[in-house]
């Protein structure tokens, strides 16, 4: 007796990793997301003070840049916005385990549209503002859904890679617009299209300012509505409609899919399409709530990208991003100040490869045991 | 203004670039090649590009010696090749997506360091070209295919090199199984894990390579972003080449020519839109992979993590 005990004393701890065989308990994803975003963050911090920087200060600095008042959340929102909608256009994709990388790409032609109904223009600068923005609105999200159309249609006739054609249509994207602003529609050579009349423009609480003097200053706009009620839409669909549970069979079991004489061809058009209309409206929202002119620069930031992250953080589901997108755009915003640059975007990669690799959590188990020989 | 660009001097000059700006993508992609033969698809090379670009930079900038920078290059990009592994092969990441975080840190970091150490735009002297006896003074090809610099001969030697490993070697045999039956290689006793941790640090750190040929060869400064994409399009030229180093030598040639020219349509002024011809082998690519998906297959278990049964 006294002797085994001292063997296993002896022996080493060893760790050992085994499948899942139930659910884990339901707060026990939320807690994985949160610690890993934890140690991103403490990641992120030593590399800062690494590069010479005081990581407790710029995260307190960001803290302050974006939710210090009322303005600054204002403008953290008006950042979040466009995540939103570029996270639900992952979110979808990824549902069915369809590689969209090009929510990017599908965002700026989304913008591309609808700023081709003011610039070619489809509608002259006179029209009222209820029928020029929802007009706006259906331009971005069918030039959106075209930019996720060509990958789908690729995807599910030809077989060609999701990822490698998405990317390459972001730089095509980014390369069309171009085309446009720097020729056809450029401001007086600039690289840029003259600004959008001001019924073609999205309206934000400081246009109320007369009513609600509260509202001043701020410029938080409409596109924040879109993106909630997006995100609603989207929810009924992925979790109580007949096209969601598809969605879901799909991505979860294309072979059981298949038994079930679900078409896989036809949704792989149709979730990109929708995906890429998403994206597209957040291009839209961008473009006439923010920017109000066509420019690749401001558009083209990386918030494709960024909603992949948002996506994955909030497991694919449309609420949560909403929340989630605030915390990025948080961190974009007050990266726009923070010296040195560099720190949101390098942060923001640190945060999804933990993210991702905390899914392992998930799916296996650690088991620490004294060893038995 | 057209015929401008068919006397031989420019096409001599368009040829001469188009050989020298594919070196970036022949490091790279075939770094690439090497992961995805063995299932692994690296999505971060852009982020280790631009890591390695401005180690080699910052190096050789300090230290005066352009080797250093190669080595720091190097380094950093096998470093980030180590943590890759680790997270896609121990922890059975989704490549796709886990690539993305990698660009991401790269493109934050890179930046990071840039403003940290040195804030403003700088310019080393690169890598000298190398005229090769006799050759080079061969009129037209001497200029265009021996009077480069080391490291474009270099990444032109990688092409052949690559070849042979991965097809007239065990371990290039290895390779290649683990990419497509990881089962059956592991029942016959090789290790799955070692050998993709092997090849994504290889990846990685022909990826830092290729960054530093843009810094200290080619381009001869660091800025931020500065391979704007560059990174993402090697990984397609993988797809493009049908995982064949000598199928990847081709679509670099065709990018970098590509390349080449609108360059030179700028510099001479011509007026066709430059955007166009930006687009172009992006479309290209999209085409060659509608045209090739049906006849060439890609390794069996690309993206798949491995996972031993017992």
């Amino acid at each position: 007796m006294a002797e085994s005990r001292s063997i296993k004393q002896r022996t080493p701890l060893r760790i050992r990793v085994e499948p899942r065989l139930s659910e884990p308990p339901a707060w026990f994803p939320a807690v994985v997301s949160f610690s890993a975003i934890l140690v991103a963050l403490i990641l992120g911090g030593i590399l800062i003070s690494f590069a010479g920087g005081d990581p407790i200060r710029s995260y307190i600095h960001i803290a302050k840049a974006s939710f210090g008042d009322i303005g600054v959340i204002s403008d953290t929102i008006v950042k979040a916005t466009p995540i939103i909608l570029a996270a639900l256009a992952c979110s979808v994709a990824f549902r069915m385990k369809l590689w969209n990388i090009g929510a990017e790409g599908q965002f700026i032609m989304g913008a591309f549209g609808a700023s081709a109904i003011v610039l070619a223009p489809v509608l002259p600068a006179e029209t009222p503002p209820w029928i020029f923005i929802p007009v706006m609105m259906l331009a971005g999200m069918a030039a959106g859904a075209l930019w996720g159309f060509i990958p789908g249609y690729l995807k599910a006739k030809f077989n060609v890679n999701e990822i490698i054609s998405t990317l390459m249509l972001n730089y095509v994207a980014v390369a069309w617009v171009n085309f446009w602003i720097f020729g056809v529609w450029t401001e007086g050579g600039f690289q840029m299209s003259p600004k959008f009349p001001v019924a073609a423009n999205l309206p934000r609480l400081t246009d109320f300012a007369k009513i609600f003097p509260i509202f001043r200053g701020l410029t938080t706009h409409l596109g924040l509505v879109i993106g909630i009620v997006a995100a609603i839409i989207l929810w009924f669909i992925i979790f109580r409609s007949r096209w969601g549970y598809e969605i879901r069979l799909i991505g979860d079991n294309p072979q059981a899919a298949r038994y079930a004489g679900i078409n896989i061809t036809k949704n792989v058009i149709w979730v990109m399409m929708l995906s890429g209309a998403l994206a597209g409206l957040g291009g839209m929202s961008e473009v006439t709530g923010v920017v109000h002119r066509l420019q690749t620069a401001p558009l083209a930031a990386g918030y494709g990208f960024t909603g992949i992250i948002v996506a994955w953080l909030a497991k694919l589901n449309p609420l949560v991003i909403i929340v989630a997108s605030v915390l990025f755009g948080a961190l974009i915003l007050a990266g726009r100040e923070i010296q040195p640059s560099g720190v949101p975007k390098m942060i923001q990669g640190i945060i999804l490869v933990c993210l991702i690799a905390s899914d392992f959590l998930l799916r296996y188990r650690i088991v620490i045991e004294r060893g038995e020989e | 203004m057209i015929s401008e660009l068919f006397t031989v001097t420019v096409l001599i000059g368009i040829l001469a670039s188009g050989i020298r700006l594919a070196t970036p993508y022949l490091y790279a992609s075939i770094g690439e090649t090497f992961g995805q033969r063995s299932g692994v698809l690296n999505l971060g090379v852009e982020g280790q590009m631009l890591l390695g670009a401005f180690a080699a930079f910052y190096v050789a900038l300090t230290t005066g010696s352009l080797w250093l920078g190669i080595l720091a290059a190097m380094i950093v990009g096998a470093l980030m090749g180590l943590i890759m592994a680790f997270v896609t092969v121990n922890l059975h990441a989704q490549q796709g997506i886990s690539g993305i975080g990698f660009y991401l840190f790269g493109l934050g970091l890179s930046d990071l360091l840039f403003q940290k150490l040195m804030g403003t735009v700088e310019t080393v002297k690169g890598f000298p070209p190398i005229k090769i006896p006799w050759f080079s003074s061969i009129p037209g090809v001497g200029e265009i295919f021996f009077s480069q610099n080391i490291l474009v001969y270099g990444a032109y030697l990688l092409v052949p090199l690559a070849w042979f490993v991965l097809n007239k070697t065990t371990l290039g045999l290895k390779i290649r199984s683990v990419g497509e039956n990881p089962d059956a290689a592991d029942s016959l006793g090789v290790s799955v894990a070692r050998i993709r941790y092997f090849t994504i640090i290889l990846g990685g750190t022909l990826s830092g390579i290729a960054g530093a040929s843009l810094s200290i060869a080619l381009l001869n400064v660091f800025q931020q972003n500065m391979t704007s994409g560059l990174g993402f399009i090697a990984v397609a030229l993988v797809y493009f080449g049908a995982w064949r180093p000598w199928g990847v030598l081709g679509g670099a040639l065709l990018f970098s020519m590509v390349n080449s020219l609108q360059l030179w349509i700028q510099v001479l002024g011509i007026p066709i839109p430059s955007e166009i011809a930006v687009m172009m082998p992006y479309v290209l690519t999209i085409l060659v992979l509608v045209i090739t998906v049906s006849r060439v297959r890609a390794p069996s278990a690309l993206t798949k993590p491995f996972e031993r049964e017992d």
